[in-house]
């Protein structure tokens, strides 16, 4: 856990170091960011990653390789539903350990931007656990396609390699030309990582961003729903 | 309790060449009708790629049946598989269903609000299964520290704990010692005659069958090949048992009779010789061998459960061709 603490602090420093010098060459700010906004950014970006557990461990789909799946499935419960659970469970503790520690420590070293209105720590919180949530349903469908591949690592690959560019991890979404920042807030992607950014930091309105966030929450879910019941019956189970 | 009729598993199985993509289909299980009543304890056996597997999945509603008929205490499987998990224990012996890194314990609290089970049921159930299994000491051990033999007590336990009607096991046995084998059928047999559950188990270890099973169903090819009790099935097939000894000194077979010398081995200083069951007891020819010649070591062979099977499979192949 301390480990994990330290190589993530590193990483926001690194981040927070490349960022500020591309601020400085552009005279200051970048779109709505200035310091304060991009040192505020890249601490909660560096919490949410593993609140919202953008890469997952995708064990699901090795149960699926191995065949362990059956276990899972003849248990009186939604699968979808139980690890859903599972995961917001997780969420609790990953807020005290991995949303909680970056966002005090940039709090404390560097100019940070506290929100005006107080009720939107509270409107952060509920923004990041939906953000939890869609990530969970992205990891799931990701890990589910083990059941049609068999071997979903090119994917789960692919998913954790792209993420960080398409959610506003790397850079914020703010940043890109118009016609990708259109094209990607048209995308489930930015309600991982960038919302809850967002809504912390007063751009745009929260009620929109909410909405935005809940709408892909429901759609993710629902595929994955469905994505589930075609894989239990055209289900195959693996060695024995 | 079971009903299936006409059961049959088809899969597809990809034969690439080159990039041309093939398919041919293979049936695991092939027109499979049986019926278990409610507390028989059946044993369902079988070579590797036998079908069993496959039979169990569809059973436990997690395969989906090609054709056929089938009920399990009731309902549709694959349509209601939520409400069959709740009635019904399943027991993969080459998967576990306990929480890896929670002690048993834990696990078995975990599963009891899964299957929902009221905390009185819950503590008599587990309590029951604790003193039968010997597993208070292990309640706070996680799982991962956990023998084979104790995780596989911890399983049985976990697939007891909302009282199923019906108790699978696949495998049950499979890499246990002696003795915790002995200890497993034990409790099995013990919960089948005491609470009635029903009891379907796949083996390869004839030694389940015969301490547990008094019915025996044998499948090959996808194909039911006999369905009586062990004791019948076995003397009808293989109605010769083999008793093997190492002399202490190479010498000639000794002479018992009713007992035909089959071979022998290193020079005379092995001796395969066969009996058969019905006229004479282990006991009687040993204590008739050992009078005659100095016996180093001896062991008595019964047909292995594949042996049975490979004859019942010929005896089916004879009776297709005559027919």
């Amino acid at each position: 856990m301390l480990a994990g603490m330290t190589t993530n602090v590193v990483f926001g420093l690194l981040r927070l170091a490349i960022i500020a010098a591309a601020l400085k060459a552009a005279g200051g700010a970048i779109a709505d960011y200035d310091i304060a906004a991009i040192n505020t950014y890249v601490w909660i970006g560096q919490g949410l990653l593993g609140f919202v557990l953008l890469w997952g461990n995708n064990e699901l789909a090795e149960r699926v390789r191995s065949g362990d799946v059956v276990v899972d499935l003849y248990r009186p419960w939604h699968l979808q539903g139980a690890l859903l659970a599972q995961d917001v469970g997780r969420g609790g503790f990953a807020f005290l350990t991995r949303l909680a520690p970056p966002m005090a420590f940039g709090m404390l070293l560097f100019p940070f931007q506290f929100p005006e209105n107080p009720a939107r720590w509270p409107l952060f919180l509920l923004s990041a656990t939906i953000a939890l949530v869609i990530s969970f349903g992205v990891r799931f469908l990701v890990e589910l396609s083990a059941f049609w591949l068999l071997d979903n690592r090119g994917l789960y690959g692919f998913w954790n390699v792209s993420s960080g560019l398409l959610c506003g991890l790397t850079v914020p979404i703010a940043f890109f030309p118009e016609w990708a920042r259109d094209a990607l807030w048209a995308s489930p992607f930015p309600a991982l990582l960038q919302a809850p950014i967002d809504v912390f930091l007063g751009h745009g309105s929260v009620a929109k961003l909410l909405l935005y966030q809940v709408f892909w929450a429901a759609v993710i879910l629902g595929i994955g729903h469905v994505a589930l019941q075609r894989a239990v019956r055209k289900v195959v189970v693996q060695g024995g | 309790m079971i009903e299936v009729r006409e059961l049959r598993r088809e899969f597809k199985v990809a034969t690439s060449k080159g990039l041309r993509r093939n398919y041919k289909t293979v049936t695991a299980v092939d027109d499979v009708s049986f019926d278990v009543q409610a507390g028989e304890a059946v044993g369902y056996v079988g070579p590797n790629g036998a079908g069993k597997s496959t039979t169990i999945k569809m059973l436990t509603g997690i395969l989906v049946p090609t054709s056929g008929h089938l009920r399990v205490s009731g309902v549709d499987p694959s349509k209601q598989r939520r409400d069959l998990a709740k009635r019904i224990g399943v027991v993969f012996g080459q998967r576990s269903q306990l929480w890896w890194d929670l002690p048993l314990g834990d696990s078995f609290d975990l599963l009891r609000s899964i299957y929902r089970v009221s905390a009185a049921d819950y503590r008599t159930r587990l309590d029951e299964c604790v003193e039968l299994l010997g597993l208070q000491e292990l309640l706070i051990t996680p799982v991962r520290q956990l023998s084979l033999g104790q995780r596989m007590r911890g399983e049985i336990t976990a697939a007891l704990l909302h009282a199923p009607e019906l108790l699978v096991l696949d495998e049950p046995t499979i890499g246990l010692d002696l003795e915790s084998k002995e200890r497993l059928r034990e409790f099995l047999a013990d919960i089948n005659t005491r609470r009635g559950t029903t009891l379907l188990l796949t083996t390869h270890d004839l030694d389940d069958i015969e301490r547990l099973c008094p019915r025996l169903m044998v499948i090959d090819h996808g194909r039911v090949l006999a369905d009586g009790p062990l004791a019948e099935l076995r003397a009808e097939v293989t109605p010769e048992r083999e008793l093997v000894i190492d002399l202490r000194e190479p010498g000639p077979a000794p002479d018992v009779p009713g007992v035909t010398a089959v071979r022998s081995e290193a020079g005379g200083l092995r001796h395969h010789l066969t009996f058969r069951r019905a006229e004479t007891t282990a006991a009687q020819l040993i204590t008739q061998v050992v009078r005659q010649v100095e016996v180093h070591d001896l062991a008595v062979v019964e047909p292995e459960i594949d042996d049975v099977i490979r004859k019942l499979y010929q005896r089916q192949v004879q009776q297709n061709t005559s027919r």
